[in-house]
């Protein structure tokens, strides 16, 4: 039990992460790799927050701001210095992994666990509350709590989506003709877009840093295959229901990827593996989706 | 007026491939008229278009458009009185928004795209209507994905959208190749009726000779980056395709026309 509220509780912490891909990688039809250094750009200035005392929540903005700032400055090099948007992603990647020890106070690693989290107002109102129930709600409040964060976020991206602005994203990354036939600049929308993904994703890095309670410069490595993997399951597995829309798929995606890897880690798999099992979850995710296997399945069901 | 003068463009400058194109290009096009354009692939139609709609700059001369200096407008802000329509129908809507959010989109031209609602449900009776005189049915298919729908019903739309709010020059690039016959019969229809009721300026590039004969009232031919026959007037009225191939043979240019254009004729 412990286990399973655990990955839900990454799972849904990781899916603002991926809601972030979606916008670049789905939305806007660009394989932005700065996810991969605002994911712990997050996490550092969320954590160097709490330490100065901020409130924990309070940090999250904070952090969102920072990967904002990070994502307009992918989207600069590659719209308005005509970097291609791979190499814009690293480059920006590359150097915010220095301006995250920086920020973090050069250093690779900021402890957590005498601070204030979003997760130990659960054991408050625990107290408060006492008993078996209180124990109950010790346990489910990191889920609660990321549950009614994620809920908002989605909200808003499904809210924003449909919105002029929105349908401007959307057919950036549909038809980039018509944006101009539109009368409207593709460069800054593709930059907003750009600073809202990384934006996402460094909240879901704050979130993470305060969950695992402290920031660790490596933290940010495999996030973009973490991403994408929730992106493209969510939507292979989920898109087929008409009920479930395209961001709640995607946070689907990222809890069922948190499972697999927990899976296979309780299988015995040492944590060392933990970016190969990642890999090849992925990439078995993939080869199943592109139908390279799918005469073998057909086969086997004839038989 | 639409005016180019002196146009210079010349494609992979310096390289082993460089293509001269236009040396001296100039052309005028009043206020209203509807001038179709012929000519063999490389003649230079598309570019003229491009050059125009700013999607590329030339290398010198000058644009101007109602007396203002357009040369160095950029593409989107052009795109503000331009319309266009492309050869391809992929090119003119977005497939993953629906009929009902691609035109609350193009009737939002010229306005700003901020955070409000996409689709203003109001305005569905007035979409409804346009969809109505285009005659395909799709007013029924509001809520359908665009990329779902046929070439012809996208190009149907994508002419649509470009005249829902009226644009004052409307450029149609061989917007009815990539249909078979009978539906590139129905667009071109569609066209001359739009054009007719809206009165914009229009050009229209074509590789039906049929096309270019029986609509518009001026007719341009592009040959290797010139202007070689500009027919416009009592002349257009009364123009027939036998005494267009006169008039190539009397000039001697017969070759300027490529198989697939002389076919069409047929």
């Amino acid at each position: 039990m412990d286990f399973l509220l655990d990955v839900v509780a990454q799972g849904l912490a990781y899916g603002i992460l991926a809601i972030g891909v979606l916008l670049t990688y789905q939305v806007l039809d660009y394989a932005d790799l700065t996810v991969e250094g605002s994911f712990p750009l997050g996490a550092a200035v969320g954590a160097i927050f709490i330490t100065q005392g901020w409130n924990p929540f309070v940090v999250l903005i904070a952090a969102f701001i920072a990967g904002v700032l990070a994502g307009y400055a992918t989207g600069i090099l590659h719209v308005k210095f005509r970097i291609s948007s791979l190499l814009s992603g690293i480059l920006v990647m590359t150097a915010l992994y220095s301006i995250n020890l920086i920020v973090a106070g050069n250093s690779s690693l900021i402890p957590l666990f005498s601070y204030d989290t979003i997760f130990t107002y659960g054991n408050a109102i625990a107290d408060m509350v006492g008993g078996t129930m209180g124990e109950w709600i010790m346990k489910l409040w990191p889920v609660i709590i990321l549950l009614v964060l994620v809920l908002l976020m989605k909200l808003l991206i499904d809210w924003f989506l449909q919105t002029k602005y929105g349908f401007l994203m959307r057919i950036a990354g549909d038809n980039p003709q018509l944006i101009a036939t539109l009368g409207k600049d593709i460069g800054w929308i593709k930059m907003n877009g750009l600073a809202l993904s990384n934006g996402y994703a460094a909240v879901s890095g704050a979130l993470i840093s305060q969950f695992l309670r402290s920031f660790t410069a490596d933290l940010g490595t495999g996030m973009i295959v973490l991403g994408l993997a929730s992106v493209i399951m969510g939507i292979t597995l989920f898109k087929r229901s008409r009920f479930i829309g395209f961001t709640t798929s995607v946070v689907l995606g990222a809890i069922v990827y948190r499972f697999a890897i927990a899976a296979a880690l309780n299988a015995g798999f040492p944590s060392t593996y933990l970016r190969l099992i990642m890999s090849i979850i992925f990439i078995l995710v993939l080869i199943l989706g592109n139908g390279v296997m799918a005469k073998f399945f057909h086969r086997s069901i004839k038989n | 007026m639409l005016k180019l003068e002196h146009i210079k463009k010349t494609f992979n400058k310096g390289s082993a491939n460089e293509v001269v194109l236009f040396t001296d290009l100039n052309v005028a096009i009043e206020d209203g008229e509807f001038v179709t354009i012929i000519g063999s692939n490389g003649s230079g139609k598309s570019t003229f278009f491009n050059i125009i709609s700013g999607n590329i700059l030339q290398d010198s001369g000058k644009i101007s458009f109602q007396k203002q200096d357009i040369s160095k407008v950029p593409e989107h802000k052009r795109s503000q009185y331009i319309g266009r329509v492309f050869q391809d129908p992929q090119k003119g809507t977005a497939p993953s928004l629906t009929i009902l959010q691609n035109m609350a989109m193009a009737y939002n031209k010229g306005k700003a795209f901020g955070l409000t609602k996409g689709v203003d449900r109001s305005l569905i009776p007035l979409f409804k209507e346009e969809l109505t005189n285009m005659q395909l049915g799709l007013e029924d298919k509001l809520e359908v994905l665009v990329g779902a729908l046929s070439g012809g019903q996208r190009q149907a739309l994508s002419l649509l959208m470009a005249t829902l709010i009226k644009p004052e020059v409307l450029l149609l690039d061989e917007h009815t190749a990539a249909l078979d016959p009978k539906t590139s019969d129905l667009i071109i229809h569609l066209t001359d009726k739009i054009v007719k009721e809206k009165k914009m300026t229009t050009i229209m590039i074509t590789h039906n000779l049929k096309h270019a004969i029986t609509y518009g009232d001026r007719l341009l031919m592009f040959h290797k980056g010139d202007i070689i026959l500009d027919i416009k007037g009592e002349e257009k009225k009364t123009l027939t395709v036998e005494k267009l191939i006169e008039k190539f043979n009397s000039l001697n240019m017969i070759d300027a026309l490529d198989d697939e254009l002389a076919f069409s004729a047929q």
